[in-house]
């Protein structure tokens, strides 16, 4: 069972949580000034989950208007709007703020320090991203727009030129779209400056990097790629910005700009991006489920490894996304060969957490269940992958629905299947209650259900030939039935995300006191108080292998005996 | 106990999706023509992308049962039971062989994938284009396609006619593909992959369909609002059928005398500004050519039948069967368009 | 609780300093921005259908580059002096450093207007609006270390800044040297290759 007082390198002070209750305009100051990583943490969380939930009922208002053939839900513009923000919002403003936010949290607890390297950078990064994200939105209500529906982007989430340029996007919409993005891209950095320093340079005592969660290893690697990943992007939205606003030629074909050139941009920042957004799942699966078998992760060495290729591989296949612009055979075929290439680390990675769950004790709580479907849900995505990559099959498959399955599955099968998997887990430490676990099984099994449901019928009715970015079709194409099974998933999938919130809600009030460590677990931050105090550790941290809280709870057997 | 409902829930899901993943190909082919099932080519480069996509699926499906099936072993398997001890189980950090042999087997994999799929690019992309090929140019507009068959001296918009082409008589037909605004992409999935249409960047593709009939598709690069409307039909016609259409298609626009009033409205109004009718005055290459709008079975690209009613509805009001599309309405009278649809159901 | 047996690595345990860190990274970041809109650049060379090329009107400026490349230069030396201590002499490279990066922001200022009055803007062709876009991207990344270079003057004269703060100027430091390096790159790529 855990240990209630487990000292680190000295005594602990379990401080106490008690605080007299400030008024509520005190408290809420102190909210807006804070530059507590876990507090920031906590503020990227909840700010990622109200958009998962207005992002949601995009998709759910697209899924209704596709329900049935020409349905008359939503008009063209509105349903072009909706597909743009709702895949903008997923992106931008909910996986890689909760990704970061959960990094935030966790990063500076797992390796035993203070507080993140630089907090008022953190602080002023999040605000940022914050008002990138306000700044988006704005433009549903800003000016009446084109057919007086609002100005927001209606280009697709990746705003392909010229339908970007002035003479096609003659509103304010493509200028939200890039500005707000632009903004919330600064905070995204000063972030990944962030954890990139504190990982370097925060560690506590005996912790190498070779010691450190592979949390903390995998959000580092998904720091150092974000430099480099969100700044093409930046650089992109600046060209077409200056196009717009100030008659440059970037992409303008009639003075002999390229419209390739934009296709480029974008997918040199927007294929790393989908592993700035998957890669930290990878980090959260390898803390749960070593924890839930029992089992230290196997191969350590090599998921270190494999996530730094995956980074490094990934720079180099933006190219399948294009493999229907017309790009010579050598150049189809040298990406085919680059995506082929990042599946093998990918491969290992899930070789390693079969390896893991081998031999071990399996416990089935939810954080687990989600990791469970994780597993086979990034199998199936990696395999439809596989199958994208081979281009001549992809120049049926491109820009249709088996497009959306398979991102989708990797997007909500593989990451937010985690990130619910990680509030389960962590939710304890960051509050001190448990969240009901009947409530989590609900929430579970509803979600999977309406999960497959969806994603998996899409990929049929891609193959039957209906493409992406289409707000209804003929009654005659064969395409309703299917459409209406994926979006009675989605539905279901709605209900499962709002008893998630009713379970947070609820828990928070009357969950169960979770102690220090309500999972038996080996890695720094269940050391600590939950919640933590602002200081996190009375006295810094010593550890000696790489699950120091295992090492305190078997000391005839500790891990630096057989760590290599 | 949710224990126990795990594994059950598991075996079912997977049998599901081991199940849908080998479908019988077969099953795809008997879809009405309206369902362009990548599944079901009937033209050399989509059946040749076909075997490779069968190919394909064979090793991604070995690969989900194998590891799919270990996971749900290890699950079932080693789960904790109610009467465990909390020992803790072996701890395992690793293992080098079982590292390499898991590495290596991919890789082997990834090669013979690979070099199967190069070998099918280059059979695509590079084929040799035939002296005696149909040529077409393919421009992409918002949101409608114009055909030009420029050794022919045809222009026609939204449905392409083909030949057939036999093991006896090869007629592959080669599509030269530009665009006068956005970005398009040309895709019918049962003759070919999808090629897109990029302004000031040419491309090639190339079909050879082997079954008459009529095929559907529709531009799959996302275009503007009515990007979903902007529909393909391709009819591959008989040698003969094929003949008959192209010296129909290269006649001047019919100048029936009873129809004269509409055809004074049509050169008269804006109409002339956009579209163009062989014969006539009218030259506007904005809009699709008119010369032969009777002989085509849909109007605007495909949102609507060819019939008196549906030309009459919009051309009085484009924008209720399109909205967003650039066709105005012209704001004539009910009279007047009457007279000008009796005069477009003459050009056949 | 037993006492916790020591392993070697707790000793001598020493992490890069987080500044460092800090700006290298923010450098990377700024690289990526960089190299897109260099590839945009070297992309479009000779693409122009109109206008003015590079050849017609650019005037290579030597003198502008001596006055940035060497502003390194004394920036270093100004790192040399805060290390031993020596305020007034670092006060005084520093300032020199500050004045040679306000002369290349000027000498910038007047090619843009002698270019603007002969006829390139950034609309005119690919070739305008590449130049001032690369060119601009740049100089807007001297203007924010002119501004840091000033700020940190000022907290000089002042008398804020003394020995112990040596780490952080050398972190700065490394941000105006990453600006030099880039102009190096821009330089090429503008001036000699493109020309």
């Amino acid at each position: 069972m855990a240990d209630q007082s487990i000292p680190i390198g000295g005594s602990l002070d379990a401080a106490p949580r008690e605080r007299e209750r400030l008024p509520l305009l005190d408290r809420l100051h102190e909210w807006v000034v804070t530059v507590d990583h876990k507090r920031l943490g906590i503020l990227y969380v909840l700010y990622a989950l109200f958009f998962l939930v207005v992002a949601g009922a995009e998709a759910l208002s697209m899924r209704v208007q596709l329900a049935v053939p020409n349905n008359h839900f939503l008009p063209p513009e509105i349903y072009d709007q909706f597909f743009t923000m709702h895949g903008t919002t997923m992106v931008f403003l909910v996986g890689m703020p909760i990704l970061f936010g959960i990094a935030n949290y966790i990063v500076p607890l797992q390796i035993g320090a203070r507080d993140m390297a630089f907090p008022r950078l953190n602080a002023f990064s999040f605000w940022l991203t914050a008002f990138g994200g306000i700044l988006l939105y704005w433009s549903y209500i800003g000016g009446f727009g084109l057919y007086g529906m609002g100005n927001a982007p209606d280009v697709g989430w990746w705003a392909y030129a010229p339908l970007s340029t002035k003479p096609f996007s003659i509103g304010p919409t493509v200028d939200y779209w890039a500005l707000a993005l632009i903004v919330s891209g600064f905070g995204t950095l000063g972030t990944a400056i962030n954890i990139v320093a504190t990982t370097l340079s925060m560690r506590c005592k005996g912790m190498t990097l070779l010691r450190m969660p592979l949390f903390v290893w995998l959000m580092l690697v998904v720091s150092a790629l974000t430099l480099i990943t969100i700044t093409p992007l930046t650089a992109a939205q600046v060209m077409l910005l200056l196009d717009r606003n100030l008659g440059a030629h970037f992409f303008d074909a009639q003075a002999g700009g390229s419209a390739l050139l934009w296709i480029h941009f974008f997918w040199i920042f927007g294929h790393p991006e989908v592993y700035v957004l998957v890669l930290p799942v990878f980090g959260i699966a390898s803390e749960i489920i070593p924890v839930f078998s029992r089992k230290a992760i196997f191969g350590y060495p090599a998921m270190v490894a494999a996530s730094v290729g995956i980074a490094f591989v990934s720079l180099g296949v933006w190219a399948h996304h294009m493999f229907t612009v017309g790009m010579s055979s050598v150049g189809n075929t040298f990406f085919v060969l680059s995506t082929m290439m990042v599946g093998i680390p990918t491969g290992i990675k899930i070789f390693n957490w079969l390896a893991t769950i081998w031999g071990g004790k399996v416990r089935f709580q939810t954080p687990m269940l989600f990791c469970v479907a994780f597993l086979f849900q990034f199998l199936i995505a990696g395999l439809t992958g596989i199958m994208l990559s081979v281009a001549p099959w992809d120049w049926q498959l491109h820009n249709s629905y088996f497009v959306i399955a398979h991102f989708h599955y990797v997007l909500v099968g593989a990451i937010i299947f985690n990130i619910f998997a990680a509030v389960y887990y962590w939710f304890p430490k960051v509050t001190g209650k448990m969240l009901s676990e009947t409530l989590g099984k609900w929430h579970f099994w509803l979600f999977l259900i309406g999960f497959h449901l969806t994603f998996d019928t899409m990929h049929f009715v891609g193959i039957l030939g209906m493409p992406r970015s289409i707000y209804t079709y003929e009654a005659n194409r064969g395409w309703g039935t299917l459409n209406f099974i994926i979006s009675v998933g989605a539905f279901i999938q709605g209900i499962a995300v709002l008893i998630f919130l009713w379970n947070v809600i609820v828990s928070l009030r009357k969950g169960k006191e979770a102690g220090n460590d309500p999972w038996d677990a080996w890695t720094l931050e269940w050391a600590t108080p939950s919640p933590p105090p602002a200081y996190n550790f009375a006295s810094d941290p010593v550890v000696h292998s790489r699950r120091p809280l295992w090492d305190i709870k078997h000391p005839d057997d500790p891990d630096w005996k057989y760590e290599s | 106990m949710i224990r126990e409902h795990v594994p059950h829930a598991a075996r079912l899901s997977f049998l599901l999706i081991l199940t849908a993943a080998f479908a019988a190909p077969s099953a795809w082919a008997d879809l009405p023509q309206q369902t362009p099932s990548i599944f079901a080519p009937a033209s050399a480069p989509a059946s040749s992308i076909f075997g490779l996509s069968i190919f394909t699926l064979a090793i991604t499906g070995g690969i989900f049962v194998v590891v799919g099936g270990l996971l749900a072993f290890a699950i079932i398997r080693y789960r904790e039971r109610a009467n465990d001890d909390t020992s803790e189980p072996p701890q395992i950090y690793g293992s080098m062989q079982v590292e390499l042999a898991w590495t290596v087997i991919p890789i082997l994999i990834v090669v013979v994938l690979f070099l199967t799929t190069a070998r099918i690019i280059f059979a695509i992309q590079d084929a040799p284009q035939p002296k005696d090929a149909l040529d077409v140019t393919v421009i992409g507009h918002q949101f409608w396609w114009e055909f030009r068959y420029p050794k022919l001296g045809i222009v026609t918009a939204n449905e392409l006619h083909v030949p057939v082409s036999t093991a006896r008589d090869p007629e592959p037909t080669y599509l030269h593909l530009l665009s006068a605004d956005v970005d398009h992409s040309f895709w019918v999935p049962q003759l070919a992959g999808k090629t897109d249409l990029i302004p000031n960047h040419p491309n090639e593709t190339w079909i050879e369909p082997t079954h008459t009939g009529l095929y559907y598709g529709q531009c799959a690069q996302f275009c503007g609002v009515e990007h979903a409307k902007m529909l393909l039909r391709v009819y591959v016609d008989t040698p003969a059928q094929f003949a008959a259409w192209v010296k129909d298609q290269q006649q001047a626009g019919a100048e029936e005398p009873q129809v004269a009033a509409g055809r004074e409205i049509f050169e008269t109004h804006a109409c002339a500004n956009c579209h163009a009718i062989k014969g006539t005055g009218a030259l506007g290459t904005f809009g699709p050519d008119l010369t032969h709008l009777a002989s085509r079975d849909t109007i605007a690209a495909g949102a609507a039948n060819n019939t008196p009613q549906e030309l009459f509805n919009w051309i009085k009001n484009p924008d209720s069967i399109k909205p967003g599309c650039l066709m105005p309405s012209m704001q004539l009278s009910d009279n007047d368009i009457h007279e000008l649809v009796a005069y477009l159901e003459t050009l056949h | 609780m037993s006492a916790i047996p020591v392993t070697p690595g707790a000793e001598n345990w020493e992490l890069p300093s987080r500044g460092k860190v800090g700006m290298l990274s923010l450098i990377t970041g700024e690289s990526a921005i960089f190299t897109i809109f260099v590839v945009g650049y070297v992309f479009y060379l000779g693409k122009d259908i109109s206008g003015p090329t590079p050849k017609q009107v650019l005037d290579i400026p030597v003198f502008n580059t001596i006055c940035l490349l060497s502003s390194s230069v004394t920036i270093w030396l100004s790192e040399r002096q805060i290390e031993r201590g020596r305020m007034k002499a670092f006060a005084a490279l520093w300032a020199l450093t500050l004045a040679l990066g306000i002369e290349f922001l000027i000498g910038t200022a007047l090619e843009w207007k002698k270019l603007i009055e002969g006829g390139l803007t950034i609309r005119t062709n690919l070739f305008g609006t590449t130049f001032y876009s690369l060119v601009g991207l740049h100089a807007t990344h001297v203007v924010i270390g002119a501004v840091g270079l000033t700020l940190i003057l000022i907290f000089t004269l002042t008398g804020h800044i003394n020995e112990s703060h040596t780490e952080r100027i050398q972190t700065f430091a490394l941000y105006w040297h990453f600006v030099d390096a880039v102009w190096v790159v821009v330089f090429t790529v503008v001036y000699i290759v493109g020309r």
